[in-house]
């Protein structure tokens, strides 16, 4: 079960408890909400790619060369 | 450390990582609060997520922030502002092994019945061509005296992992 440190700065005592279950639960929905974040950026990326990838081809330029007009 | 700085409380994140640090029952006879922090997470590390980033709160309040700040990659410089919880990059599991970011908090007037600052000054840590610096000037707009406050993960609810540290310190103003 993960835990957290907790300090006590009057003692100076450091204790490791372990997280609730509401906790992990608020842990794993994070992890969960991060990758699909991740996935959707990715998607967006790969879009953006893909679009400049046709522009280039309609103006008759390599990719490189669109990147150099860009830049 | 100047004489005028004490430690207060320090600790240091063992073999099982730790899901969060959270220094509670600080003592409220200093002028200002300092905490150092070492971390890496077990996340990779990404600006856009805030994996491997660390939040703070204060006394478990996750509202009346604001900051703004600057932010260096080794390519951009970027500034911007927002209403969350102060956070900081830290070092992730994409970053040079063994390292650790590096940051220094800054909180003056933590007892004052006024709104509380905070001067932020954090290093990634990698020795890749992306690395981040970040220099952020927050405000907690609450008049309660910072009596705990907390560190975790900004995104992904990752660990911190094993030799990662923090150490608050109280200043005296004299």
């Amino acid at each position: 079960m993960p835990t957290k440190l907790v300090v006590d700065c009057s003692t100076g005592a450091v204790e490791e408890i372990e997280l609730t279950a509401e906790e992990v639960a608020e842990m794993e929905l994070a992890a969960q909400q991060a990758e699909e974040q991740k996935a959707r950026e990715e998607e967006e990326k790969a879009a953006k790619q893909a679009a400049r990838a046709e522009i280039a081809t309609r103006l008759g330029l390599s990719a490189e060369e669109l990147s150099t007009l860009l830049s | 450390m100047p004489t005028t700085y004490e430690a207060i409380a320090t600790v240091t994140v063992g073999s099982g990582g730790a899901s969060s640090i959270d220094f509670t029952s600080i003592p409220s006879n200093y002028s200002d609060l300092c905490l150092v922090v070492s971390a890496r997470f077990n996340t990779s590390l990404d600006a856009n997520t805030g994996g491997a980033f660390c939040k703070m709160t204060f006394n478990n309040v996750t509202t009346s922030y604001s900051n703004r700040f600057l932010t260096g990659d080794g390519s951009n410089v970027a500034s911007n502002n927002n209403t969350n919880p102060p956070n900081f990059p830290c070092a992730g599991t994409n970053n040079t092994s063994n390292t650790f970011g590096s940051t220094s908090i800054y909180i003056p007037n933590y007892g004052s019945s006024n709104n509380k600052s905070i001067s932020i000054d954090a290093i990634n840590e990698t020795n890749a061509t992306t690395a981040y610096a970040v220099l952020r000037a927050s405000l907690w707009s609450n008049s309660a005296v910072i009596s705990s406050i907390k560190l975790e993960e900004l995104a992904t609810g990752a660990n911190f992992l094993q030799y990662s540290t923090a150490t608050l310190y109280g200043i005296k103003n004299s």
